[in-house]
């Protein structure tokens, strides 16, 4: 079940092998769904959802998928997966689907479900499939999460929405928290340009930290 | 059968197209009453947050009933329309209509003894569309309360308009001059003064959103001024 070789499909994701901050894939969700951390987790939830579910189906059908088709047919899976993603955000959980809005649509244009359905579902096993489904949108899901945690923290001093560096009301004096000493959001966290620095910071410290990475 | 040939192919298509499909229509089918619930409850919060009752989206139903006592259609000249659905009306499909054929929802609510009007908006922000409601009070002139939405304004700038420091400040302002003039409330570039009883601070590097809400609000009223010249 959980031999070396199984463990290294979950593990390097994570790391080695990042969706996004080595593969670079997946950037245009990290850019536009960090700006809180709300939302970053439940996009996180449904990449997850939509991969292990893909992965699994690829792969159970891989001996039969017609080889001329194969992208269309993993664009259809894909597809409909991400359209019950959606349908059961909006019955179940409105306010959210709301500030995902049209996000979730575009999971389906994620490189990265089309990258491992292509690369890996299509040749493998399906236990191994949802493992490296598993492994691969949890890659993706703490770089989100890390990314909303700094623009939502900085751009406007508040974590799941609530506010933890104090309450900013219209004059110092009546602020609380580092408010009152003078502090200011930083307004240009929340702008898309900031995302990509701050995955480009990710990147740097991981390369720094991660003897693998180095290029020569 | 051979996994290359034609016949394979299309038939392995039709099943897979064919099962997806019957698998879609059948989910949306299921949850569509409860999506359309939500969208109504959330209508209905939204309109009563203008009153002031901000009220949880399983309570919505229940205390729309009890504060608003008619929701009227209006012709252009301002009389009521009977037939329609006052509460089922889509102001974006109104707009698009000949003026003749437009109707446009109020809401009539009782709070404490007092009758506020209740009219909702549509209107274009920076990237997309913007809505909202606001309340007047009995004397059809000051504001009580607004409420704001959009779809993408930018998180941050454009996309304040739904937070409450912006949608408080229109309370207490007025949308008519001295001489009974229509002149509406707007949000003004670099701060509203203090005494400036038809305007609002904007938002700071959202001014294209802040000028759509001051469109949006002067349009969308300026439709129900024969209703209340009429009341």
């Amino acid at each position: 079940m959980f031999s070396k070789q199984n463990r290294k499909l979950l593990q390097d994701p994570l790391n080695d092998d990042n969706p996004i901050t080595v593969q670079v894939l997946g950037i245009c969700s990290a850019l536009a769904i960090t700006v809180q951390l709300k939302p970053a987790i439940v996009m996180a939830l449904a990449v997850l959802f939509v991969l292990i579910f893909s992965n699994l189906i690829v792969s159970l059908l891989r001996d039969l998928i017609p080889n001329r088709i194969r992208i269309i047919v993993q664009l259809v899976i894909v597809a409909a997966l991400v359209i019950l993603v959606d349908q059961f955000l909006k019955a179940y959980a409105y306010d959210v689907s709301k500030e995902l809005s049209v996000f979730v649509g575009l999971i389906i244009t994620n490189c990265i479900i089309m990258g491992r359905l292509e690369a890996f579902a299509l040749g493998n096993g399906p236990w191994k499939s949802i493992l490296d489904a598993v492994g691969n949108a949890a890659g993706y899901g703490i770089i989100l999460i890390i990314v909303a945690f700094f623009r939502e923290l900085l751009g406007s001093g508040k974590l799941m929405g609530f506010e933890i560096l104090g309450h900013k009301a219209k004059t110092i004096a009546e602020s609380t928290g580092l408010y009152h000493y003078g502090y200011e959001n930083n307004g240009f966290m929340l702008l898309s340009p900031m995302a990509l620095i701050t995955v480009g910071v990710l990147i740097w410290f991981q390369r720094s930290k991660n003897r693998k990475l180095i290029e020569s | 059968m051979n996994r290359n040939s034609n016949a394979y192919t299309f038939i392995f298509a039709i099943i897979l197209v064919v099962f997806v499909a019957a698998a879609l229509a059948f989910t949306a089918t299921t949850l569509q009453p409860l999506q359309a619930e939500n969208v109504r409850n959330e209508k209905m919060q939204n309109i009563l947050s203008t009153i002031g009752e901000n009220v949880q989206r399983d309570q919505a139903q229940t205390e729309f009933d009890k504060y608003v006592k008619q929701s009227l259609a209006l012709k252009i000249d301002g009389t009521v329309d009977t037939q329609v659905d006052a509460f089922s009306l889509d102001l974006k499909k109104e707009l698009s209509k000949p003026v003749d054929q437009q109707r446009f929802p109020i809401y009539i609510a009782e709070k404490d003894g007092k009758t506020f009007y209740v009219a909702p908006l549509y209107g274009a922000g920076l990237w997309d569309a913007i809505w909202g409601y606001v309340a007047l009070s009995d004397d059809e002139n000051t504001v009580v309360g607004a409420s704001f939405d959009h779809k993408g304004e930018t998180p941050g700038l454009g996309a304040e308009i739904n937070q409450s420091w912006f949608e408080d400040q229109f309370v207490g302002k007025k949308i008519l001059d001295e001489n009974q003039n229509f002149v509406s409330v707007k949000a003004v570039k670099g701060g509203a003064k203090a005494d400036d009883i038809h305007g609002v601070d904007a938002i700071s590097g959202g001014t294209i959103t802040s000028d759509g809400v001051s469109a949006m609000i002067k349009e969308r009223l300026e439709h129900y001024l024969p209703y209340f010249k009429n009341n």
